[in-house]
């Protein structure tokens, strides 16, 4: 626009220092409103990208922290009495053992002084009901520490952790907070041993559902997540690419294909909530697929997600040149051989890559699954895709909804794992796209 | 055999039938492939299809119909105390054995009768399952051995092959329209049966909204009240809240990115404004309701004034923040829909940019930026997450931004999350509302693709 910079030097007043002509003076007039406009538009990019570092900023501030929790180091011993009682060292008969009572005693013995009952479950609760799991599953992989003595790692109770992460300030009365006194006298005599430790957090990554801040975990939903992707894939890819072949190559122009189109559009628009009313009715009352498993909730999704497939597809069909089709028909091919043999191959990242891009979007989707139950509290990681299982986006809301202070945590790093995912497949879309792109 | 191996068993069954077919036609033609009518692979789908396609179908027919054979074989052992209960109760009892018999129940906390019946059901189902197994292998077999039978040279095997392979393409794309006729059917229907137990008017022009039915019939509102309005205004104040952020940003983004960023700035601020279409609502959820929300109620108490924790602002502000990338991506296409040859000439008059974009490229552009908003609001009236999350529950007829509203997708959740009757007012009236949200996006969509197509073919 040089026409336009070089009007812009006319505006000025000139050197002789005159005062400005009308003309000149509007002239500044339209310039500065050029500018002002111009600044609109940056200040409004400006917020959309503030908006989102604030987001991204808020979830991770909250929720790194989760990756690790705060372990204390006790020395336990592994009393065959409460471990195996009945002698008989078998896995079956060590999985069965009081383990809780090995760490309270390891407790006692570390704070000799803590006599009186109540003080003594106070004491206890400095641990998590995990400890009995860290334990059982020491046992279980050495079966000759029975009966040993031994400097072990113990999940910490979740208030220990939060206190130890700052969350839970000590400087409050004792009443508001749910670290008494005793608890602070205890910790600080454990850090200044150098006993207190946060470590990696694998339980998050291994465990399924709980009620207990510390033993949740996001495998059980993540596997729920997988189950259901695997539904949708499989149902709604080769639907999709059907429907698209036929749209693109095969279907007359006429009002029947028109009133597909018209409705492929409708759907990509239509709330996914509506999509969960209609696997509530039809789905699950109609079909009766069980409620709350993946495969109702990747039937649902497989027709959300199917409108995106078939616009992608049919768009990567539309770029194949026609010459390869009419060279293909010249030699003699049939016409589900041209597509089949050359325009399905050529056209196949454009494919994939609407689809990849489709599967992001039904990961991320959350209400239509609240419609069939998929937000049952279930502690078992599933197996298959007819056990109920939750899935990552509702573990995500049935999380936030939790009144303990470290679910706020627990939260934020599943929100982080998922836009994990959503960040790595959306990265292959895009190397897909730029690998296998082809200009004709 | 689960249904899911059987799925598996007909599938490796058919691959072998490819395999088979293929071998039988070479040997056939005694390894000169042209004296075969199609090429050997032809021959082998052709096996393949015969094998998968009777016994998939029978297996589909079988998995509709058994709940409801095997249901009625259930209720017809019950004891005769029990089969005389109204259809409501029926309904009921029926869907407590159901549960019993998947599990979700322990048997321990069922009644004796009920344990009875959901034991039978599970034995009738299983016979059933297993049944179904042994017809659907069979059929299988049989379907293999038939096209077997008549695999010959002269056998048009490419002919048939690409005619079942049409027809499957053409039930491909029918899903589509079944999916919108099982939406329509399944809403409509549901909602009839709404309107029979609360009278139509009361619903839309009812300005009280308390679907809490009681438990005893002498309580106090023991129908529930089912006044939608309140629920609509609340979804009306949270949309505009959201596209009073959204159509600025979005369309002043949209302007500077398509006339003013050059290319390196456009290349890296694009694709950040598309993360914020790709991120989960869910997570906007998370974001409005512990971050968002807190600080305005934080700033509210700062300069006097009394903000719900759950207010209609937070809540509108995030979803505005949501749908930034929805105006800008499409007002973006819509302006450099604008022909090239519009702006010279406006420049050329001696025009500044920015008076070229306000005097001629906007109003050019003008239906298809309202088609854009549209669309905009018609994907924020139907958005549920954000709402659900950091929206209130109480109904409240108010268009003040601080108070907390509830939105319709926030009621249709609430109505529907947890046990259910299927009977009961209160889980129909999710349905009338989704009936509602439905019929009103689909308007807006209509209208907004009928203007961007219009309006496309206007500058074609």
């Amino acid at each position: 626009m040089t026409d336009v910079a070089g009007a812009m030097g006319a505006g000025r007043p000139d050197p002789a220092g005159n005062r400005p002509t009308l003309d000149e003076r509007r002239l500044r007039r339209r310039y500065a409103a050029e500018r002002r406009f111009k600044a609109y538009g940056i200040v409004a990019i400006g917020i959309a990208m503030a908006a989102l570092a604030w987001l991204l900023f808020s979830i991770v501030a909250q929720g790194y922290q989760a990756f690790v929790h705060t372990h204390i180091k006790l020395e336990v011993f592994f009393d065959a009495q409460q471990l195996d009682p009945s002698g008989r060292n078998t896995p079956e008969a060590l999985a069965r053992g009081n383990y809780g009572a090995v760490y309270k005693s390891a407790l006692r013995d570390r704070f000799s002084d803590v006599r009186k009952r109540r003080d003594r479950r106070a004491l206890y609760s400095l641990l998590s009901q995990g400890a009995e799991d860290d334990l059982r599953a020491m046992v279980l992989s050495d079966p000759s520490i029975v009966g040993t003595r031994k400097e072990v790692w113990l999940t910490a109770s979740d208030h220990v952790d939060m206190l130890l992460k700052g969350k839970i300030d000590r400087d409050r009365p004792e009443r508001e907070r749910p670290i008494k006194d005793r608890h602070l006298a205890w910790i600080d005599s454990l850090i200044a041993d150098g006993k207190v430790e946060t470590r990696f957090n694998t339980r998050f990554f291994s465990a399924g559902a709980s009620r207990e801040p510390e033993l949740a975990g996001i495998r059980g939903a993540i596997m729920g997540s997988f189950f259901t992707m695997m539904v949708t894939l499989l149902l709604s890819f080769p639907v999709g690419v059907g429907a698209a072949v036929y749209l693109e190559e095969f279907a007359p122009r006429n009002r029947w294909t028109d009133l597909i189109e018209v409705n492929i559009n409708n759907l990509a628009a239509v709330p996914s909530i509506v999509f969960g009313l209609l696997g509530l009715a039809v789905i699950l009352n109609f079909f009766g697929v069980p409620r709350s498993a993946p495969l109702a909730g990747g039937m649902v999704l497989a027709l959300m997600t199917l409108p995106t497939i078939i616009i992608a597809t049919r768009a990567a069909l539309k770029a194949v040149p026609p010459s390869i089709r009419e060279a293909a028909l010249g030699i003699g091919a049939s016409k589900l051989q041209v597509i089949t043999h050359h325009v399905l191959p050529l056209a196949l990242p454009g494919i994939l890559t609407g689809t990849i891009i489709g599967m992001a979007q039904a990961l991320g989707e959350t209400a239509p699954l609240l419609m069939i139950g998929m937000v049952a509290f279930i502690v078992d990681i599933p197996t298959d895709p007819l056990s109920p299982a939750t899935v990552l986006p509702v573990q995500i809301y049935l999380w936030s909804d939790m009144p303990e202070r470290s679910f706020v945590e627990k939260t934020s790093a599943a929100i982080m794992v998922l836009l994990g995912f959503l960040v790595v497949m959306n990265a292959i879309a895009i190397y897909l796209r730029r690998k296998f792109e082809r200009r004709w | 055999m689960s249904p899911l191996s059987l799925i598996a068993a007909l599938l490796a069954l058919s691959i072998f039938g490819f395999y088979f077919g293929r071998r039988r036609a070479f040997a056939m033609a005694g390894g000169r492939g042209r004296s075969l009518h199609s090429r050997p692979g032809y021959y082998g789908a052709y096996v393949a299809l015969w094998c998968a396609i009777p016994a998939l179908a029978i297996f589909a027919i079988w998995l509709i119909v058994q709940p409801s054979v095997t249901e009625s074989v259930v209720i017809a052992a019950l004891p005769d105390a029990l089969r005389d209960l109204g259809p409501d109760r029926m309904s009921l009892l029926l869907n407590d054995i159901r549960n019993v018999a998947a599990g979700v129940i322990p048997v321990e906390r069922a009644s004796p009768e009920v344990a009875a019946a959901a034991a039978h059901l599970n034995r009738l189902n299983a016979t059933g399952n297993g049944a179904l197994a042994v017809i659907a292998l069979a059929l299988a077999v049989a379907g293999l051995a038939f096209a077997r039978s008549r695999l010959a040279p002269t056998l048009r095997a490419r002919n048939g092959v690409e005619k079942t392979v049409d027809i499957l393409l053409i039930a491909c794309s029918s899903i589509a329209i079944l999916t919108t006729v099982g939406i329509v059917l399944s809403l409509l229907f549901e909602s009839i049966r709404f309107f029979g137990k609360i009278p139509f008017f009361d619903f839309v022009l009812g300005i009280q909204w308390s679907p809490q039915t009681a438990l005893r019939d002498d309580q106090v509102g023991a129908a529930g009240l089912f006044g939608a309005i309140p629920l609509f205004a609340g979804t009306m104040l949270i949309t505009a809240i959201a596209m009073s952020i959204a159509v600025p940003v979005g369309l002043l983004s949209a302007i500077y990115l398509s006339d003013y960023a050059d290319l390196r700035v456009r290349a890296a601020v694009k694709p950040v404004l598309e993360i914020l279409a790709g991120i989960p609502t869910v997570v906007y959820g998370f974001f409005a309701a512990l971050t968002v929300a807190p600080l305005f109620r934080g700033m509210g108490e700062a300069v006097g004034l009394d903000v719900a924790s759950e207010s209609a602002l937070a809540a509108g502000t995030v979803m505005g923040i949501m749908i930034i990338p929805f105006i800008s991506s499409l007002s973006d296409d819509v302006m450099n829909a604008v022909p090239q040859a519009l702006r010279n000439g406006s420049l050329a008059m001696g025009a500044t940019k920015s008076e070229t974009i306000k005097r001629v490229i906007l109003p050019a552009a003008l239906p298809g930026i309202f088609a854009a908003c549209l669309l905009a609001v018609s994907r924020a009236i139907g958005e549920t997450m954000i709402v659900v999350m950091a929206a209130g529950l109480a109904a409240n007829l108010t268009a003040n931004p601080f108070e907390a509203v509830t939105t319709v997708t926030v009621q249709i959740v609430t109505l529907l999350i947890g046990d259910q009757e299927f009977d009961s007012a209160k889980t129909l009236a999710a349905f009338a509302l989704g009936l509602a949200l439905f019929v009103i996006t689909l308007a807006m969509n209509v209208v907004a693709l009928h203007v961007v197509r219009k309006y496309r073919e206007q500058y074609d």
